[in-house]
């Protein structure tokens, strides 16, 4: 018993970083119906620019005084670091192809995220960055059972994401324009809402989530890797998927169910086949559900 | 005309602006609590200088500025391409033949070992081809089926001495086989979708690989599989047939060049074929495909098995050659490259997928130098061919006429 609760611990801290991940995904397909290949590489540039920011702070000595401070302030950097990121990529490599065919708007996200991966590799090394270690050290003790202050300071810090990123969509002037371009770009630009900002400002939303989860994966694992946005993306991905792709409650829902599932099966069957728990869930959903847990009825041009 | 220019001006210095913001915490923000400039300005000034030229070249292409260069060489072109036309095809082809096949008198042995590489890859390539460029479905997991079909004739081999030839056919037959099973649950969805779920089929097939120790010992690979032998004539001590191990390279460079042309002929037929046309009219409009009569779901099958034999053929030759195999070989980058190669040279075009296959091989092979690059500008290279050339540096012919694709 107390092992499943820890796993469930486990579980929900990863679910939640899947779900950031995941909303990035589901808004880009949302309003312009493209994979984005690259917000993998926006979640480890997010990691990065983390680790860069941390172990600068920790160099100029603030990091005893003032954790806190340089925690919330990394955070913030990073996010925007990788919102710019995010606009800049949609600028060169989406934009353009917004009337092409989907297959060159897809192949185009490919090479994005092939160019993104390397450039990191380039200017970082192909080493594991280190994060430095001394922050959230210890955690609270139920017998078996053990939560560490970085699991609680995860999941609080996803939940807080979740719930602004609610009212941003759900209550704000701004997120009406984001739904409405999703639902229908010319009615929406009838009523003078731009459609090239509120896709630049999904990318940046998307990217800036995925930032927030880059710098908490690498402070859960300890490091980061230049092609460390590869497999959560397609995890995350696969949550989207079976969240019903362009819903915002259901890529949350369907990024804890993601995370839960592979570590249950990490923790029960198979550490090592640990990754293939995901893709057999996007594979039976796609095929028995298409449209997802949440997800509204789509036309054929979708699936 | 000086209005649009004034923007594209705008925009590049925006651009550059942006771009040093996006270098500098990744070059210069360092461990020990120090910041520095330098780095990034050096990088960014390349970046600048060379965008810089290539933006001038384009406006003054587009002004008119370069008729001075633009006008001979387009007279030239024409006139290459006149006595391109004066002279038969099959003389062409003889020639391309005839030069391939006298490559390995004259080149060293590195030489073979890239040419040998690139007839590999321009099965691969045009297997992947019949998939993505014919049948218009984009495969992120095609890599799977060259793994499928090296590791078939890695473990014939080694555990029951099967001789290559015999191997070559099961090789192919497991990879189509593969190819259906992978490909019956996703063919259902289009586009993306389907990209995306063979992409995990992909990550699947190589977990299995990494991970069943009792069949593929796992990470470490198969060692020990043993190259293609022949049965040649032997007239000492009265006639008879003797079994010879094609070690030397050149033999294995002929072996290749035999499989490419199979595939090259094979994939020629396929285009113009009754199912060629198929699959072209589901690349085009698969509702209205479905319309006029065309099994699509058994033909987008048939593709996407097609596809997976041909890399199975490449596969089994591969794990010959190397007479070893790890799943280290079978990653995503080498599908993401396989892809590389044929949007570089043009989706369904031969001639174009064999030029993409040899420049994406012996530019990295001439310029050793940036080794650490060569994924970087093939990345690059995809973006920059779907923004300026989509259909690749050969477009691909098409036979008739018809209306542009436009979807979305």
């Amino acid at each position: 018993m107390e092992y499943f609760i820890q796993q469930l611990i486990n579980g929900l801290t990863l679910g939640g970083l899947y779900a950031l991940i995941a909303l990035g995904y589901t808004m880009v397909y949302g309003v312009i119906q493209l994979i984005n290949f690259a917000h993998g590489e926006f979640f480890a540039a997010g990691g990065y620019v983390g680790v860069i920011l941390l172990n600068y702070f920790a160099g100029l000595g603030f990091m005893h005084t003032h954790p806190i401070l340089c925690l919330t302030g990394s955070f913030i950097l990073t996010m925007i670091y990788c919102s710019f990121l995010a606009m800049a990529v949609e600028q060169v490599a989406y934009k353009p192809l917004r009337r092409q065919s989907r297959l060159a708007a897809l192949l185009s996200a490919l090479g994005m995220s092939i160019f993104l991966s390397n450039g990191l590799m380039l200017t970082q090394g192909v080493f594991d960055a280190p994060y430095p270690g001394e922050l959230f050290e210890g955690g609270f003790e139920f017998g078996l059972i053990s939560i560490s202050y970085l699991q609680i300071m995860i999941v609080a810090l996803t939940a807080v994401l979740l719930v602004v990123l609610n009212i941003l969509v759900f209550k704000t002037r701004i997120g009406m324009a984001m739904r409405a371009t999703a639902q229908d770009k010319v009615m929406s630009a009838l009523v003078s809402i731009s459609a090239n900002r509120i896709i630049a400002l999904t990318f940046a939303i998307g990217a800036g989530l995925a930032a927030a989860a880059g710098i908490m994966v690498g402070l859960y694992y300890g490091s980061v890797r230049y092609d460390m946005g590869f497999v959560p993306g397609i995890k995350a991905f696969a949550a989207a998927v079976l969240g019903g792709i362009g819903n915002i409650t259901g890529a949350m829902l369907g990024g804890l169910i993601i995370g839960m599932v592979e570590v249950f099966m990490a923790g029960y069957i198979s550490g090592q086949y640990k990754d293939v728990a995901a893709f057999v869930i996007l594979i039976s959903v796609l095929y028995f559900k298409p449209t997802g847990i949440m997800g509204e009825n789509i036309d054929d041009t979708r699936v | 005309m000086i209005q649009e220019f004034k923007k594209i001006w705008k925009s590049y210095a925006i651009g550059l602006v942006w771009l040093f913001g996006l270098l500098w915490p990744l070059l210069g923000i360092h461990p020990d609590g120090t910041l520095s400039f330098g780095k990034t300005f050096t990088v960014w000034l390349y970046i600048a200088c060379g965008s810089f030229v290539c933006l001038l070249l384009y406006l003054m292409n587009k002004s008119g500025g370069l008729r001075v260069v633009t006008t001979p060489l387009a007279a030239a072109r024409d006139k290459a391409g006149t006595f391109y036309g004066t002279v038969p095809v099959w003389v062409w082809l003889g020639v391309a033949l005839v030069l391939a096949c006298i490559f390995p008198l004259f080149t060293s042995r590195y030489a073979q070992d890239v040419a040998i590489n690139v007839l590999i890859y321009v099965c691969l390539g045009l297997g992947l081809n019949i998939v993505i460029g014919l049948a218009g479905m984009l495969d992120l997991g095609y890599i799977a089926f060259y793994g499928v079909g090296a590791y078939s004739y890695a473990l014939l081999n080694t555990t029951y001495g099967m001789s290559f030839w015999v191997c070559l056919p099961f090789a192919a037959l497991f990879a189509g086989i593969a190819g259906c099973i992978i490909g019956y649950p996703t063919l259902r969805m289009r586009g993306d979708y389907l990209a995306i779920v063979t992409l995990g089929f992909g990550e699947i097939v190589r977990l299995i690989l990494n991970n069943w120790m009792e069949l593929t010992n796992g990470p470490n690979g198969i060692l020990g599989i043993k190259v293609p032998s022949i049965y040649i004539p032997s007239f000492e001590n009265g006639f008879h047939f003797e079994l010879f191990h094609l070690k030397k390279l050149y033999y294995l460079y002929y072996v290749a060049l035999f499989l490419a042309i199979v595939t090259i002929i094979s994939v020629y037929r396929l285009n113009y074929s009754r199912i060629g046309r198929a699959w072209e009219s589901i690349r085009e409009d698969e509702t209205a495909a479905e319309l006029m009569g065309v099994n699509t779901f058994l033909l987008k099958l048939l593709a996407y098995a097609m596809g997976a034999t041909f890399a199975g053929l490449a596969g089994a030759f591969f794990s010959s050659r190397m007479r070893f195999v790890s799943p280290e070989s079978f990653t995503f980058l080498e599908s993401a490259m396989v892809l590389c190669m044929v949007v570089l040279g043009g989706m369904g075009s031969i001639p174009g997928i064999i030029l993409g296959v040899a420049a994406l091989i012996v530019l990295p092979e001439a310029f050793r130098e940036f080794e650490l690059y060569r994924m970087l500008v093939f990345g690059l290279a995809m973006v920059v061919m779907m923004l300026f050339r989509p259909a690749g540096l050969i477009p691909a012919q098409r036979v008739g006429t018809r209306s542009e694709e436009k979807e979305g």
